[in-house]
């Protein structure tokens, strides 16, 4: 057992736990946070995704002692029920889920893949989203909701371009 | 049982005096909803007798509604239909209304989800009681302010004098006075329970909520990470679970040695019942380490299972368990005999894995002396409770069963095997335990869709008409494991421990229910039950897979279909309308080949030598119990590698009414992507002893790739027909879409599912040679 530091929606902890324990287990049991979700602990389906210095990764083989002094998102951090991110808004409007168990994965690659890009074409959703699982096969509304979201960004930030400086990024994150 | 009032439901709607609710069922305070609706040790009451109308409908002095069904949600979207359902009958507005689903103390038993019944039969006592409880509030309403109920109009519960809109009253005001109590008649039971009170339901001309996209009750919780799922059931004191299975089928445990697995932080104990193996540790992280570092030795496995390449020679050689003639018109057999042509063609399908998404997860809190609670996400939760009753021995009213949703579960995976192993480990622990599998628990020792082989032969007279028709399915049963966990001894925890599975069931794939009803004049079809490769705790056991069978034998009925189309040169819309007369079957595929520009002709199309990439169309029928389904697949496929890319999807859906074709569109579109992924991908490996198919690299399901362009849906609105289901119908015709369209491109006909690079690439080798 050692101790880390990790700072979880901006918020930090100290959590005394074994250093290979993969993040999701830290997240889930030792912090009793519901996102993100275990899926397969082999890191092929991303169910267990947070953002780690606002990269998508796969906490389920994530050891602990690697997310220590870096920036960890989770779902419920990247925007709030009163303030959805807009991605997240995205998702919402188009409705896009089925069960909903694997979207940890979907809506933060989103939000990754938006900072870095965008204006993504639909081959490029598809390659950043190419490592998700979503079994009910729910992908017609996600991709629908990519593309809502990648409308929403924009248009979030023609408006604070013209509304003078951007206000502090509400989900507490820099860009990558 | 009310939280924090210590009365059984049954004690509190005695006490409140039917209908008044002085409190709210849902304590703010407690968080997850799982603990909002049965805090552990709660007393056990058995389901809530579905003669009363307060089994069904609370109100609260706020005029909120609170429903209760032993329906739940899987995923696709049905508590938002109830939602509007109830609203519309009540005339509340839906954001009033709130479901308690599937847990056993405070709902009646409705058989849980399955058959694409929630909407079709399971809405109906819904409705029937919200239309009694608004009579029974008009009622109270008329004696209140005087008047006649006719000369009282609802609106979002307020109701009022039509000609002196000041007189008036609140439903939450009239919560009080309204009897609640009132006795329903009763009809059926499980899936088809209905009940009716002296009101009929609103005529469906006048409907304003039912019929509308409302925006889905769950999807922004979930989406903003407030949602809770089995997963996050936490309890005081709780340990967690890790189950260890045999190495391979028929496994005998020898011995298990603690001592690794007594140097891991966290690590409590193991528990061992026959041959299940269970290990506990006050972490999951401990659980999951000691899991890894028990020392078990096993004895030899069974080599049970054919090589895989012979899977299909085996079910074909095997003297089947049970065989039923499920159709015989005219004289099949002097018809084939004397046709002028035959057609013959035998059409496999793999064993495959629900493989959810969540591997299975529950909770269990075992008390010997009182009720025990058990929190799961299986779909069927009064059943499961009787299951589980038995397993611990006990009562089914000292067993409680609270459903709180898990992934998407698409008939019966693992998640009442994951009940079994909490009970177990709780059991041993006397301590409440969450058990969460690992992903080869759910991919490789969860239960299996069965495989399927289908043998067809169709005569042609010598202008192209079919005088006869043959069907011949053998498959492993579909009810090995019976769809209800309503008996112990279909646990894997059960099988495990030497129990013998006597509730499983001869379940056949049968032309009929499970084909479009296509008229021939001689038609005969014979179905086979194979017993199964492994009696006991086989990781080939077989069960309900979404859609039973249906995308198996459509297949198979599907491709034969396209077969005889092209054998007689006729175009496949052309060749099915033919032999239809069911106009709501022929209305989808007419639907269904009209948005996608579908030119008539017969398959293959010319030109289909040419090029490296050979593009085609196909078309499919899917009828299910009184849902309709037209599929069009249009497809491009490398002819190096036989890769096969389906570009577009076009499908026609009727299902009666529709409810909120917002979300049945979305329902529709993953059925379609679903099944693709069964029809491309999907295929449980095994060798003589193992499922190999442990993960989702050894068990493929689509990725974003390969998922077309164009998904395009077309609903056909029945208002004047009852609504229909749309949880499976729409899985049932894509594969044989697929691989007719395959066959429209290339002229080679894939017969074995999934439809895989190597397969394709072997028919187009036959069509060359």
């Amino acid at each position: 057992m050692s101790r880390a530091s990790l700072t979880i929606n901006g918020k930090p902890h100290v959590v005394d736990v074994d250093p290979e324990c993969p993040l999701l287990y830290v997240l889930r049991d030792t912090l009793a946070m519901n996102n993100p979700r275990f899926g397969c602990g082999l890191g092929q389906c991303g169910a267990c995704t947070v953002l780690l210095d606002n990269r998508a990764v796969r906490s389920c083989v994530l050891p602990v002692s690697a997310a220590a002094g870096r920036q960890v998102v989770t779902l419920e951090g990247l925007g709030t029920p009163d303030h959805p991110h807009p991605v997240q808004q995205a998702f919402i409007d188009t409705q896009a889920f089925q069960c909903g168990y694997c979207l940890n994965g979907w809506v933060l690659t989103a939000k990754a893949l938006l900072d870095r890009t965008p204006h993504p074409t639909d081959e490029e959703i598809r390659r950043a989203c190419e490592g998700l699982v979503c079994r009910c096969g729910s992908h017609v509304g996600i991709f629908a909701a990519v593309r809502r979201a990648a409308e929403r960004v924009r248009s979030a930030a023609l408006e604070a371009g013209a509304n003078g400086p951007a206000p502090a990024a509400h989900d507490g994150m820099r860009s990558a | 049982m009310a939280p924090g009032t210590g009365q059984t439901r049954r004690e509190f709607v005695r006490n409140a005096g039917g209908l008044l609710i002085g409190f709210s069922l849902f304590d703010p305070s407690v968080s997850p909803r799982a603990f909002a609706q049965a805090p552990a040790g709660a007393p056990g009451t058995g389901a809530p007798s579905p003669a009363r109308l307060d089994a069904w409908l609370h109100l609260d002095p706020d005029g909120r509604v609170h429903v209760f069904t032993g329906k739940v949600e899987i995923g696709m979207g049905v508590e938002t239909g109830f939602v509007q359902i109830v609203a519309e009958e009540l005339d509340v507005a839906p954001d009033r209304v709130t479901f308690v689903m599937g847990d056993t103390s405070l709902t009646p038993d409705q058989g849980g989800v399955g058959g694409s019944t929630s909407i079709s039969n399971g809405a109906r006592p819904l409705r029937n009681a919200a239309a009694a409880a608004r009579a029974v509030l008009l009622q109270a309403a008329a004696r209140r302010l005087d008047v006649p109920v006719g000369a009282l109009e609802v609106h979002d519960g307020l109701v009022r004098v039509t000609a002196h809109p000041a007189m008036r009253a609140s439903y939450g005001e009239l919560a009080g006075s309204a009897d609640l109590r009132e006795t329903l008649e009763v009809t059926g039971s499980g899936f088809s329970l209905d009940v009716e009170g002296g009101a009929a339901p609103k005529a469906p001309s006048t409907y304003r909520i039912v019929g509308t996209s409302m925006p889905r009750v769950d999807m922004a919780p979930k989406v903003l990470g407030t949602f809770q799922y089995v997963t996050d059931v936490r309890l005081p004191g709780m340990l967690h679970g890790r189950v260890v299975r045999p190495p391979g089928v028929g496994a005998r445990l020898v011995r298990v040695d603690e001592q690794a697995a007594k140097a891991i932080a966290g690590y409590v104990r193991t528990v061992v019942k026959g041959d299940f193996v269970g290990v506990l540790a006050d972490t999951e992280w401990g659980a999951v380490r000691a899991a890894r570092a028990l020392a078990v030795t096993w004895g030899p496995p069974a080599d049970a299972f054919p090589a895989q390449d012979r899977l299909y020679d085996r079910m074909r050689a095997v003297t089947p368990k049970a065989t039923r003639e499920t159709q015989a018109h005219g004289d099949a057999g002097g018809a084939l005999a004397a046709a002028a042509r035959r057609v013959e063609a035998t059409y496999e399908f793999p064993f495959q894995s629900h493989a959810t998404m969540g591997p299975g997860c529950a909770v269990a809190d075992v008390r010997m002396d009182g009720v025990t609670t058990v929190w799961s996400g299986a779909q069927k939760p009064h059943a499961l409770q009787r299951g589980l009753a038995e397993l611990l021995g006990v009562p089914v009213d000292q067993m409680r069963v609270v459903w709180v949703e898990d992934a998407g579960s698409y008939g019966r995976p693992g998640f009442a095997d994951a009940a079994a192993d909490a009970l177990l480990l709780s059991q041993a622990a006397g301590r409440p335990v969450r058990v969460q599998w690992m992903r080869a628990d759910m991919t490789a020792w969860g239960t299996k869709g069965p495989a399927v082989v289908c043998d067809l032969a169709a005569g042609l007279d010598a202008h192209g008409g079919v005088t006869a028709l043959r069907f011949a399915s053998r498959a492993f049963s579909g009810g090995e494991i019976l769809y209800l966990p309503a008996k112990a001894d279909n646990f894997l925890a059960s099988l495990l421990d030497g129990m013998p599975n006597r509730s499983g069931v001869d379940e056949f794939v049968a032309w009929g229910s499970q084909t479009p009803p296509y008229a021939f004049a001689n038609l005969q079809a014979v179905a086979h039950v194979l017993a199964p490769l492994h009696d006991g705790a086989s990781p080939l056991r077989t069960t309900h897979l979404r859609d039973p069978e249906g995308p198996a034998a459509s297949f198979a009925v599907e491709s034969f279909i396209d077969e005889i189309a092209a054998a007689a040169a006729v175009d496949p819309v052309e060749f099915r309308l033919g032999h239809l007369d069911e106009p709501r079957a022929r209305a989808v595929l007419t639907a269904a080949a009209e948005k996608a520009g579908w030119q008539r002709r017969p398959s293959p199309a010319k030109g289909t030598g040419d090029g490296a990439v050979a593009t085609g169309r196909g078309i499919a029928l899917g009828t299910r119990n009184g849902t309709y389904v037209g599929t069009v697949a249009e497809v491009a496929v490398d002819r190096r590698t036989g890769a096969v890319r389906v570009t577009r999807f076009v499908c026609a859906h009727d299902c009666g009414l529709i409810v909120n074709p917002g979300a049945l569109r979305r329902t529709i579109e993953a059925n379609l992507i679903q099944s693709l992924s069964r029809a491309v991908k999907e295929e449980v490996t095994f060798d003589r002893n193992m499922v190999t198919s442990v993960d989702w690299r050894t068990y493929p399901v689509v990725r974003a790739s390969d998922v077309p362009a164009a998904v395009e849906v077309v609903l056909l609105n029945h208002p004047e027909l009852p609504a229909g289901g749309a949880g499976e119908p729409s899985s049932r015709p894509t594969a044989a879409a697929i691989a007719n369209a395959i066959f429209d491109a290339t002229g080679a006909r894939v017969r074995q599912a999934p439809l895989t690079p190597v397969r394709v690439r072997a028919a187009l080798d036959r069509v060359s040679a």
